[in-house]
This record gives C-alpha cells, sequence and structure tokens, in this order.
C-alpha cells in the first residue's frame, strides 16, 4: 500500500495557506489544484504570463491565447491578471510566490534537485524551473519514490544535472513525507498502509530524527 | 514615417541578413509571429540565431525555419516539442544555448533597457552557471547574465493602433513585450490595426516607440495541447 497520483496531490494540497500565490509544475502537481481544502483561498501562477488560473475550458470554449505553463488551453477567474513572461519571472524571482510545487527525477538529501535532462538521452530544456527553485519562498517536490527500475529517487547526491542546489524544502513521494534538515532527510509522515521500514529500505538518502 | 505595410514580406523588406540574430516573441504556440516567420522562410536567409523560449513544432513556429536548415543556433529555455529539433541537435547540425526561461525573458528586458549584464540568483550551481562571473551580495551567490540585443525582433499583438502602440491578448503577451524591446528594428503582425486614438492610451501594453513596423494579418493561432473538462450533468 502506498498513495497513488491523487493522494499524492491531495496531501501536497494541505502544504497550501490562505492567501498565498502558487505555482504548481507539470504532472502530479497540476492535480494539486483538485484538492485545494476547504476555506484556503491560493492564486495560481502560470509563469507564462498569468495569476488566477482557472480550470479547462468546456468543449468548444478553448481559447488559443490561453494556455498554461503546460501548453493546456486553460480558463480565467474573476481575479486574473495577465502579464509579460518578464514580469513572470520578476514575480519569481522577487520571492512573491509563497510555494512551488514540482516534480522531480532526482532529489538528494542536501534539498539538491534534478528535473530537466538526463545527458544523451532526454534534452528538453529547464522552461522555468531554475527560475521557480531560486526564487519562490519554499520549494515541495512531489514525485514517485522509486523510478520504474525501482531504484530510489531519493539519493544522498543527484547523478542528473541539476536544476537547483539545496532548493528543496520538503518531498512528498507515494511512500510519505520527508523535510530536508541539517545532515539529512527527516521522516514527517508515512503514506498509508507503509511500515518504517520499508520506508527506510525504499530510501538511498540518510534519513535523520 | 509609416509604420503600417501591406503584409509580412514587405515588412521585413532589406532588414534581412544572412547570419543575423533574431528574438522572437511567443510561448508554445501561443502568441508566436507565425505570418512573420513564414516569410523569413520563404526569403531564404540563412544561418540564423533565434532567441525564442520554444522552437515551435515541426511543421509551425521556428520548426518550419529548422525544417529548411535556415537556423543555426537557437536561445531557448524548452524546446521538447521538436522531433526535427532534437535531430539536429543531436548531430550538432544546430547549437542550443539553454537559457532558465526567466533569464531568457530578463536577458531581453535588460537589452532593451540598455542593460548589458545583471545579476541573478537562477541556475547557480547548475550547468547554467558555468564559466560565469560569480558574485555575493548580502551573503547570498548570483551568477551575471548578459542582456540580449538582437538585429531585428518579431512580434505577434493582438491590436495596434497605426503609430505602433500594441495590445496583447491574455497569456499571448508572453515574450513578445520583451521580446520586442531588444531588437534593432521590431515588426509587430497583429490581428487588427485599429485607427490612432482608438485605444485608450491606459491599457496600451507596449507603446509604440520600440515598433518600427507593423503588419495586420489572417493568424492560424494553433493549440498545442487541447484540454478540456466535461460539463457536469444534471
Amino acid at each position: 500500500m502506498a498513495w497513488d497520483r491523487n493522494q499524492m496531490a491531495a496531501r501536497a494540497a494541505q502544504e497550501l495557506q490562505d492567501g498565498w500565490y502558487v505555482n504548481l509544475g507539470i504532472g502530479i502537481p497540476t492535480l494539486v489544484s483538485n484538492y485545494i481544502p476547504e476555506g484556503v483561498e491560493v492564486t495560481l501562477q502560470s509563469e507564462n504570463g498569468m495569476l488566477g488560473m482557472g480550470p479547462f475550458p468546456y468543449e468548444g470554449e478553448e481559447d488559443a491565447d490561453l494556455i498554461n505553463a503546460g501548453k493546456q488551453t486553460i480558463t480565467e477567474l474573476p481575479q486574473t491578471a495577465y502579464f509579460d513572461s518578464a514580469q513572470s519571472f520578476a514575480m519569481i524571482r522577487g520571492g512573491k510566490i509563497a510555494m512551488a510545487i514540482l516534480g522531480a527525477m532526482e532529489v538528494a538529501e542536501n534539498g539538491d534537485l534534478a528535473n530537466w535532462m538526463i545527458p544523451g538521452k532526454l534534452v528538453k530544456g529547464m522552461g522555468g524551473a531554475m527560475d521557480l527553485v531560486a526564487g519562490v519562498g519554499r520549494v515541495v517536490v512531489v514525485m514517485d519514490h522509486a523510478n520504474k527500475h525501482d531504484v530510489s529517487k531519493v539519493l544522498k547526491e543527484c547523478t542528473l544535472p541539476l536544476t537547483g542546489k539545496a532548493v528543496v524544502d520538503r518531498i512528498i513521494t507515494n511512500l510519505g513525507v520527508m523535510d530536508v534538515v541539517d545532515g539529512g532527510l527527516k521522516l514527517v509522515e508515512l503514506a498509508d498502509g507503509v511500515t518504517d521500514e520499508e520506508f527506510r529500505a525504499a530510501t538511498e538518502a540518510t534519513l535523520v530524527n | 514615417m509609416k509604420k503600417v505595410f501591406a503584409n509580412a514580406t514587405d515588412a521585413l523588406d532589406g532588414l534581412l541578413k544572412d547570419g543575423m540574430f533574431i528574438a522572437s516573441g511567443g510561448f508554445g504556440l501561443c502568441g508566436i509571429p507565425e505570418l512573420l516567420l513564414e516569410a523569413i522562410k520563404q526569403s531564404g536567409v540563412k544561418d540564423l540565431t533565434f532567441a525564442s523560449n520554444n522552437a515551435g513544432v515541426d511543421d509551425f513556429g521556428i520548426g518550419i525555419l529548422l525544417q529548411t536548415k535556415q537556423v543555426r543556433k537557437m536561445l531557448s529555455s524548452y524546446v521538447g516539442e521538436n522531433a526535427e529539433f532534437m535531430r539536429q541537435y543531436l548531430s550538432g547540425e544546430l547549437e542550443l544555448e539553454f537559457n532558465p526561461q526567466g533569464t531568457l525573458a530578463e536577458r531581453m528586458r535588460a537589452g532593451g533597457a540598455g542593460i548589458p549584464g545583471f545579476y541573478t540568483k537562477t541556475g547557480v550551481g547548475t550547468v547554467i552557471a558555468d564559466g560565469k562571473d560569480h558574485k555575493d551580495f548580502n551573503g547570498e551567490t548570483y551568477i551575471m547574465e548578459e542582456g540580449i540585443f538582437a538585429d531585428l525582433a518579431i512580434v505577434k499583438a493582438w491590436k495596434a493602433d497605426e503609430t505602433g502602440n500594441l495590445m496583447f491578448r491574455k497569456t499571448a503577451r508572453n515574450f513578445n513585450a520583451p521580446a520586442a524591446t531588444c531588437g534593432k528594428i521590431c515588426i509587430a503582425e497583429v490581428e487588427e490595426i485599429v485607427p490612432t486614438g482608438s485605444l485608450d492610451p491606459d491599457a496600451i501594453h507596449l507603446p509604440g516607440i520600440y515598433v518600427n513596423r507593423i503588419i495586420q494579418g489572417d493568424h492560424e493561432k494553433r493549440i498545442e495541447q487541447r484540454t478540456v473538462r466535461q460539463k457536469e450533468t444534471a
């Protein structure tokens, strides 16, 4: 037993605080918007130039001029504001965005994050991820604990090119929740049905108390 | 001086030369100067360097110039949607300089504002920082990035008046505003040119001082990822 994608997104949504401006990455982080807790008002930023991102449009109401950072058609809300890319990253770099929730290929126990390329294999680019991890108040990573070969993605050191050095604050995986602290990672919470023993066996990084 | 031209080919007349550096607006396929890109393709100009967040898809956007091998180098943050791009890059035919998205936008903004370099925390401790000047401010390390000064800027806007004042629409503004400012010459293609005086001066997104030439035309405005939700049934 462990959390599925939606349960991970629901757990990540518990990180949101009322009044925050937040940026959600592509993949599981996008699902977080489905689980924003009652009474918590957050404004979603899309780094291609929008605050106040609404849900996907109904069929026939798509607008080519209105997309999110994943290039998906979306809608606007009453509080929506648009701006250009320079201003969008000015608010990111300037620390105005409280939190980013991002996916990852690897995370290390010192908070290093790798999520933008696999040399020789996958060359897509970092997009806005390097700016986000360098600029936002808090970085939460949501990802599977292991890759498809069952190798831990929660590592002592990243093997892939970094997106940011010592930038991650909290990691949410299908097995549980960890914080980056002095000396390694601290287990905050186990996913439903996961034992402490299973969690430790699946984690390469140093776990501290 | 008259800024309005009949079409993209006329607007580019006398401006194109092999090896030139072009800054382009757009994010994905949203708000790209599709008419100017097509006219650049038709011109046959080559060895181009493009500063553009993305490289389009194989048959739309900058992708059409990759197919004809008119592009030598790209400055981009994300090129994942273009198979021909990947092929040319991995075979060494095409040079690629990855720029973090915010760094690319700020490099354009800075160039347009006469700022040759600036410091940012983005990319510190990554390959992006290799070979760049590092400097500490208030106990934190930053790297220097350089402003972009392009030979030509090509952008897409929603509306222009005859003096080049521009209004964008929704997220199609993206890189168009910073790109427009960093070219020696800027051409804007718009959906509608309206008479001067009909735009609210308080609602202009980019003043006409940045825009040298304007064209109006029909835009395909292709959608890259059409994503919809189902209507709830009662």
